[in-house]
């Protein structure tokens, strides 16, 4: 529908151009200066053109981080989306438990995370935290994720997926209350499996949501950052340093602008480049013509 | 195939129904034969889905038995009554093609490919769906899809009734007359129990052999679209029957003839003896269709005012007021009209007499 | 106040939703736009109220040019097809708003509330909230606002379409009689040819963005200028039969031969179409004169006072009109009856060459 023109509308949109151009623009401008300069101090900058770039794309502890950043947001998605459907399929459809439900799991969601981190930090610490010295005490199992890889990403894993696995549920259960139910009464008439019934109808009639759901999960478990630090610190070794991790050593630990910002232009590409092929590819997803 | 009975039929939504009013549905004991065409018609409200839901199986009624073919299926859920519904929209299996959205029933029943194969393109045939067999069911018109829902309950052999709920909502107007043919077709090739849920009046009349008329939770008429027509049995089948609807009178009977406010209509021997016996507020209907105007006085009929004409194209219909109630008469487009009163005739074979809202047998 | 639109042409990308479009309304008329979904109705009547601006061409209010003025300032009101109230005000706050913004004083506003809701039969539902109302009662609401304000353009978009058809039977009349009395120009959208002709007036019949006859309702039902304003405004749709003109006499197809109505004899021998609407086909005999069409039947629809009989005669499909309810099977052979003063005559153009009087018509029925 046309609408009248009125030339005065476009103020409206300049706060929200004012804030991007602040919090987005300039802040990239910046980044894309220092990843072309050599900086030794304040107002001594040399052209280096792509040098940074050539550096890091060649960085073994990059690529381990690069590697282990995949490796853990493969890990996220697999674990969190299936058990977030589930959990969603489990919950109540009516009643008093749909809000007990719903509040008892978005409650991860509500807490800071670096306050998440420290939480976790201390519930597996081996000597107090309640499972980390229960693994250690009453099971017998040796436990230490200050000590060991393996129990590093084990703890990583089991909060990540308890952050943020609830985020799933609440989406895929939003995704489900909208299916309407004549659906689910044909389904019965045709004599469909609880099975047949999730694969036809539920799955099918969520995929909207659970798009939304996988390139949230994707983007944000690849830019995790605040609980890892706190818990773990990327040890140890290097064993879950993350790209952001590592990122941060570099800008800020060792105030090497010049690689940090390249850096961090790769990561921004990885994610836009991986963000966009998932979603293609999900869009297609059922979308075959085939018998 | 089957025959499906209704015996004492009664729901309410409410745990503990108090009275009449607390019941959606107030009692159903009604039998569509096997192979019937029926159609349940009523205005949003009476009650006509959740007496649907009762006879698919996804609601148990609070009171009374629901058979099939004999034996009582009340508590038993859809999957076990084989029946098979048509929604308000189209309910489909988005992902899959055409042929395996029909194939779906069969396969859930664990038939074999070949079978399965030989039903689903038979039916395909019947619906015309043969070419769109391998398309996604996903992306076809409206009319398309419903024929498919209508598919999945053809395919099964065992199928007892076909329930349909307001099946062509979204269909185009253009298109409905298609839909109407086809379904008509198809129950004279295949002769299975449909049970047709409207509030159209058109396609209910236009469907069923057999049109159930439903009002505030009862069914106030069964009978075939003339039977509502001529013989409506309730004043609200008179009203919801027929555009514009059945006029009604309010009258009292003296000896042959019905007294509204000092006018005098002539009745035949047979209504004017029921009247008389029967109790009650009496009223007097008449369907407009059958009220004659004459702009002469004449023997036995009776003066009226004329409110207004409202010229329909092919039809008129004059609004008169007869002793301070309102009455509407359809006259052809040839019948000339004039002046402010006219005389109205009562034919009295298309007179019928009601006491407190039914007709008197 | 009068309402003009000057050579309005309206394009939306490169579709054109109208073509160069001039009409003149006065105050106190009903106006009816007749024509299919898509026919441009809704895009004609939004550019009337100014919520839209038309790609060339001009809007005149009482001789002033109004084309650019927003709909704010000017004097209109709109009932939708969708019922559309203001969900969290009560009946009485939604009848009352159009007022309420204009400021009128709160004892005036109480008065013209309960005249109007009276009007439409919702005084006793004053406190409830929209969503608490059926359908037909919605759209009372919705037509009260539009109503309550007196403005000076009423625009009604198909407001009864979305109501069941008892309701629709009901308000039809009584929106009827309230135009009657209104003092502003009433434009109201349909897809239906009963509904105009109830509503009676000016009828402007429209097709894919065209205005294609106007005059008083009953004159233009009575002599549709073309094939396609016969097509638009016919319910059931109009019965053509291809057919030649030769020697006094007319012959369509292989079985049909009648003598030449006195309003045919000017016409030249040649191929005319020859349009007749389906109440005047018969299933039984009125007059000797009367055509034999045999005819295999495809369906019959009843819808409660008429039965309506859809036949097929060597390709071309006929639809009767007969009053009651008749039980025809489908695939049944039947004689349509017609009379020969009943028909419509086309050029091969599709305009109109010879209508039947109204005084023709009735002889014929009699």
């Amino acid at each position: 529908m046309e609408k009248w023109p009125n030339n005065r509308a476009w103020f409206l949109v300049l706060p929200a151009f004012v804030i991007v151009i602040f919090s987005a623009i300039i802040p990239l401008m910046t980044v894309i200066n220092y990843s072309v300069q050599d900086i030794f101090g304040p107002g001594q900058a040399v052209f280096v053109g792509l040098e940074w770039f050539q550096e890091m794309l060649a960085d073994k502890r990059l690529h381990g981080a690069l590697w282990r950043q995949f490796l853990f947001s493969g890990l996220v998605l697999l674990i969190e989306m299936p058990l977030g459907i589930l959990i969603a399929l489990a919950m109540p459809k009516k009643g008093w438990g749909v809000p007990v439900c719903l509040i008892t799991i978005a409650l991860p969601l509500l807490i800071p995370w670096n306050t998440i981190g420290t939480i976790w930090m201390i519930f597996t610490r081996p000597d107090i935290g309640l499972f980390g010295a229960g693994m250690n005490n009453l099971m017998g199992i040796p436990f230490d994720h200050t000590d060991n890889w393996l129990d590093a990403w084990i703890t990583v894993m089991l909060m990540e997926v308890w952050h943020w696995t609830p985020l799933v549920v609440l989406l895929a259960y939003a995704g489900l209350r909208a299916i309407p139910e004549a659906y689910y009464q044909a389904a019965r008439i045709d004599g469909a499996s609880a099975w047949a019934t999730f694969l036809y109808i539920q799955l099918p009639k969520m995929r909207g949501v659970l798009t939304i759901a996988f390139l949230l999960r994707f983007m944000d478990s690849f830019l995790i950052y605040a609980e890892p630090f706190v818990l773990t610190g990327g040890g140890p070794g290097n064993s879950t340093t993350f790209l952001s991790i590592y990122l941060v050593k570099i800008a800020l630990l060792q105030f090497d602008l010049g690689p940090g910002g390249a850096f961090s232009l790769i990561y921004f590409v990885i994610v836009l480049l991986f963000s966009f092929i998932f979603y293609q590819a999900l869009q297609r997803i059922g979308k075959g013509e085939k018998v | 195939m089957a025959r499906i009975e209704l015996n004492e039929v009664a729901h309410s939504y409410l745990r503990k129904p108090k009275n009449d009013l607390d019941y959606a549905l107030k009692r159903i004991h009604n039998v569509w034969d096997d192979g019937a065409a029926c159609a349940l018609l009523g205005p949003s409200g009476c009650g006509k889905t959740t007496l649907l839901n009762i006879v698919s199986g996804l609601l148990t009624p609070s009171r009374g038995r629901v058979l099939y073919d004999g034996k009582v299926v009340t508590e038993l859920p859809p999957e076990k009554r084989n029946i098979a519904q048509v929604f308000q929209f189209p309910v489909l299996y988005d992902t899959m093609s055409v042929f395996n959205n029909l194939a779906f029933p069969l396969r859930n029943r664990g038939l074999s490919e070949i079978k399965i194969k030989e039903r689903v393109l038979e039916v395909a045939e019947i619906l015309d769906l043969t070419p769109f067999l391998n398309k996604r069911a996903e992306g076809l018109a409206a009319d398309a899809k419903q024929k498919i829902s209508l598919g999945r309950g053809l395919v099964r052999s065992d199928v007892a009734a076909i329930l349909f709920d307001e099946p062509l909502t979204v269909i185009d107007p253009q298109m409905k007359w298609y839909l109407r043919r086809k379904l008509k077709e198809i129950h004279e090739e295949l002769k299975l129990t449909f049970i047709y849920v409207t509030h159209d009046q058109v396609e209910a009349l236009t469907f069923a052999d057999q049109v159930a008329v439903m009002f505030e939770g009862e069914i106030v008429q069964i009978g075939s679209p003339q039977d509502l027509f001529e013989n409506p049995e309730h004043k609200f089948v008179g009203y919801f029957i027929g555009s514009p609807g059945m006029n009604f009178l309010e009258c009292t009977i003296e000896g042959n003839e019905a007294r509204v406010d000092g006018a005098g209509i002539v009745l035949d021997e047979e209504t004017a003896a029921k009247g008389r016996k029967a109790g009650g507020k009496l009223e007097l209907g008449i369907r407009p269709m059958y009220l004659e105007v004459h702009e002469g006085s004449g023997d036995g009929m009776v003066k009226a005012r004329v409110k207004g004409v409202e010229d329909l194209g092919s039809y008129r219909i004059m609004a008169l007021t007869l002793a301070g109630q309102t009455l509407k008469a359809r006259l052809s487009e040839d019948q000339p009209v004039s002046g402010d009163e006219v005389w109205l005739a009562f034919p009295p074979q298309w007179i019928r007499l009601f006491a407190d809202g039914r007709l008197i047998r | 106040m009068s309402l003009a639109l000057e050579n309005i042409t309206k394009k939306v990308g490169r579709e054109t939703h109208l073509y160069d479009i001039s009409l003149e309304f006065e105050t106190g008329s009903r106006n009816v736009l007749l024509g299919r979904t898509l026919a441009g109705k809704t895009s004609l009547l939004r550019l009337m109220a100014g919520l839209d601006r038309p790609t060339t061409g001009r809007v005149l209010v009482n001789g002033e040019d109004v084309t650019g003025k927003s709909v704010r300032k000017r004097s209109v009101a709109m009932v939708y097809q969708q019922f559309i109230n203001y969900p969290s005000l009560t009946v009485y706050k939604n009848i009352a708003s159009p007022l309420k913004i204009a400021g009128v004083k709160r004892g005036e506003i109480d008065r013209r509330v309960r005249g109007t809701a009276e009007m439409l039969h919702i005084e006793d539902m004053l406190d409830r909230l929209p969503t608490e109302l059926s359908g037909g009662q919605q759209q009372r609401v919705a037509i009260a606002r539009a109503l309550i304000g007196e403005a000076d353009l009423l625009l009604l978009d198909e407001p009864l379409v979305n109501l069941d058809y008892k309701l629709r039977e009901e308000l039809r009349v009584e929106l009827h009689d309230i135009f009657e009395e209104r003092k502003a120009i009433v434009v109201y959208t349909t897809t239906e040819p009963t509904e105009a002709l109830m509503l009676g007036g000016n009828i402007f019949v429209m097709d894919e963005g065209r205005i294609l006859q106007t005059g008083s309702t009953p004159e233009v039902y009575h002599n549709p200028a073309t094939t396609k304003v016969a097509e638009v405004f016919s319910d059931p749709p109009i019965n053509f039969l291809r057919g030649t003109i030769q020697e006094g006499s007319i012959r369509m197809g292989r079985n049909i031969e009648m003598p030449l109505e006195d309003y045919m004899k000017p016409l030249s021998d040649g191929d005319y179409g020859f349009g007749v609407r389906s109440n005047h086909l018969f299933l039984s005999r009125n007059d000797r004169e009367d055509a034999e069409i045999p005819a295999r039947v495809e369906l019959a629809e009843i819808n409660g006072s008429e039965t309506f009989i859809h036949a097929y005669y060597e390709g071309f499909r006929l639809v009767v009109q007969e009053n009651g309810v008749r039980t025809v099977r489908t695939g049944a052979e039947i004689t349509i009856y017609v009379s020969p003063c009943c028909f419509f005559v086309y050029d091969e153009a599709g305009a109109l060459v010879a209508s039947p009087s109204r005084e023709a018509l009735q002889s014929g029925l009699t």
